[in-house]
């Protein structure tokens, strides 16, 4: 199992202080978590990309390089790539380079992004949100899997003999998640390709989780790639942490209470009871991520947010203290042993290689019996 | 047959409101017009005023409480409704209106609707053709033609007048509920194939 954080990149004020950081502090802070997330032992950091304010993160692969510089062996991922609005030429090239870069340690989650106004300033609509993630998709798997493309299609002018330029790092593609929050047809696009499927909860009840990721498993399986059980899984989750509950309650309370998204809603219990979000003691936040697997199953990535609304840096790392020390090491051993033999963890880049090289040699082997 | 649900959504603010009076005597005149028909009936009544808190945490986080979900569940699966709303400034109030802006906006879709409301003066009550007719045409319900108002005075010397629009109204959704309201396809049961999505 894979564990790590993501990143949505707001800039918010500290409501506790009433400090805004720049673009550049928190630009340079992500990637501080990127290379702390390493040294605490997490396997991914994942970052958004947005093009709007109050985000940052508008050119992942740029700040991904520079972390991929810097760091070894983190897994490095997007949460999500814009698969809408991004041309699928610039994305087939921009991450089959930072997969040269980083050695192999680049997967994606694709995604379509939820702000109108953002599709038309890329020539799009949102309302072929749906649509544009089928096809570019679609023209994104050949870029990295034929070395010359024809192709044409509704949204994009056509390709006539069209090499994206680097290859995918040993011709193996990158590991792809689909993550959509309420789309069944998002869930039935990772499916049909045998992919992964993320399902980020943070903000939504896991009875609605549930459906989604089932609804995946028995398509992966429908589509031949293996029993639903063995379907690729990501979920979200969301943590604050103190060697006291109260503490955590009390410190984390006003962040909450400010929040983008939920700010000035629920309470911080009502919401701590809806969603996946667990402020409390380490104890806490393992007792709650084990009992997601009780509602999906056994899944393969666990990305926890724990960067936004305003928390400072400091803070940040000292969660990242926290989860490297005293909560992931626990997970890894508690999930390992639930889970069965026969249910596949997240593809790597060398997973994905050997794979490859096992069915060239089984080419190689059946070609003179044809 | 099997028992007829009908749904009773009012939005009055006071305990007691008028808007809950009204509602009460149109779900009354409902139920005894299914019964002079042999039809039985189960009334779910449902107070938006209760729910307040959680339906501007749903507008806020984008999904509903647990206790909220019941209640619109009840709402989508009834087999008719009843609406109530007190008039504010020219219109159905606002509690009454974001209760409809969380359900699913699919949620109506061929249901018969009896539109009622309540104000100080008759000289409100074309709100229900003017405000709440529109709002449930677009939710692609099927508001019957007999809308229900009650001012101050209906409650006294005009009793007899609103008595006989309860009665009339009441009758209307009844024989709408003959037709069959037509079942929404669940995208999760019957999902599109991806080559479908591909292809389309």
């Amino acid at each position: 199992m894979q564990f790590g954080v993501f990143s949505v990149g707001d800039v918010t004020e500290d409501p506790t202080t009433g400090t805004t950081v720049s673009e550049g502090e928190r630009i340079k802070s992500m990637v501080r978590i990127a290379k702390k997330a390493e040294e605490v032992g997490l396997d991914v950091f994942a970052q958004g990309e947005h093009h709007n304010p109050p985000f940052v993160p508008s050119s992942p692969t740029t700040q991904l390089g520079f972390v991929a510089a810097q760091t070894s062996k983190i897994i490095l991922s997007t949460s999500t790539t814009l698969i809408t609005t991004n041309d699928p030429v610039k994305i087939a090239e921009d991450y089959a380079m930072l997969q040269h870069l980083a050695d192999g340690r680049v997967d994606l989650m694709m995604g379509r992004g939820n702000t109108g106004p953002v599709y038309p300033w890329f020539g799009q609509d949102i309302r072929n949100g749906i649509a544009l993630a089928v096809e570019n998709y679609a023209l994104l798997r050949r870029l990295w899997r034929e070395d010359v493309v024809d192709w044409e299609g509704k949204f994009r002018t056509p390709l006539q003999g069209f090499t994206s330029t680097p290859r995918p790092l040993d011709d193996v593609p990158p590991f792809v998640w689909h993550g959509s929050i309420r789309s069944p047809e998002i869930a039935e696009q990772a499916a049909y390709y045998g992919d992964g499927f993320f399902h980020n909860n943070i903000f939504w009840p896991m009875s609605h989780t549930q459906r989604m990721i089932q609804l995946y498993r028995q398509r992966f399986e429908h589509y031949g790639h293996g029993a639903a059980d063995q379907a690729i899984v990501g979920l979200g989750g969301q943590v604050f942490m103190r060697k006291n509950s109260q503490d955590a309650v009390r410190e984390f309370r006003p962040y909450f209470d400010n929040a983008p998204v939920y700010g000035h809603g629920p309470s911080l219990e009502d919401f701590s009871r809806e969603t996946p979000l667990t402020v409390g003691s380490p104890q806490e936040v393992i007792e709650r991520t084990l009992s997601f697997r009780e509602q999906v199953g056994d899944y393969q990535r666990q990305l926890f947010l724990i960067d936004h609304a305003g928390l400072p840096l400091k803070t940040v790392l000292e969660q990242l203290d926290i989860l490297g020390e005293e909560v992931i090491p626990v997970l890894r051993k508690e999930f390992a042993a639930l889970k069965p033999a026969h249910v596949p963890d997240a593809p790597t880049h060398a997973s994905l290689k050997a794979a490859a090289e096992r069915a060239r040699e089984l080419e190689t082997i059946e070609e003179p019996t044809r | 047959m099997k028992d007829k649900v009908i749904a009773v959504v009012t939005a009055g603010l006071t305990t007691p409101s008028s808007s809950r009076l009204l509602a009460d005597q149109l779900a009354a005149a409902v139920r005894d017009e299914l019964s002079g028909r042999g039809i039985g009936s189960r009334i779910e009544l449902i107070e938006v005023r209760d729910h307040a808190h959680a339906l501007t945490d749903n507008l806020l986080t984008g999904f509903p409480s647990a206790s909220l979900r019941e209640v619109l569940d009840t709402v989508a699966a009834a087999d008719a409704l009843i609406v109530v709303s007190p008039t504010f400034s020219a219109s159905y109030s606002g509690l009454f209106k974001m209760f409809f802006d969380v359900l699913d906006d699919k949620a109506l879709a061929g249901k018969p609707v009896l539109l009622a409301a309540t104000g100080g003066t008759e000289r409100h009550s074309l709100v229900l053709e003017f405000a709440l007719r529109p709002l449930f045409a677009y939710l692609k319900a099927l508001p019957v033609p007999t809308a229900v108002y009650a001012a101050s005075t209906d409650w006294g010397p005009n009793a007899v007048g609103l008595r006989a629009r309860i009665t009339q109204a009441a009758t209307e959704l009844v024989a709408a509920l003959h037709n069959e309201t037509p079942t929404q396809a669940d995208p999760f049961e019957n999902p599109t194939p991806f080559e479908d999505l591909l292809n389309s």
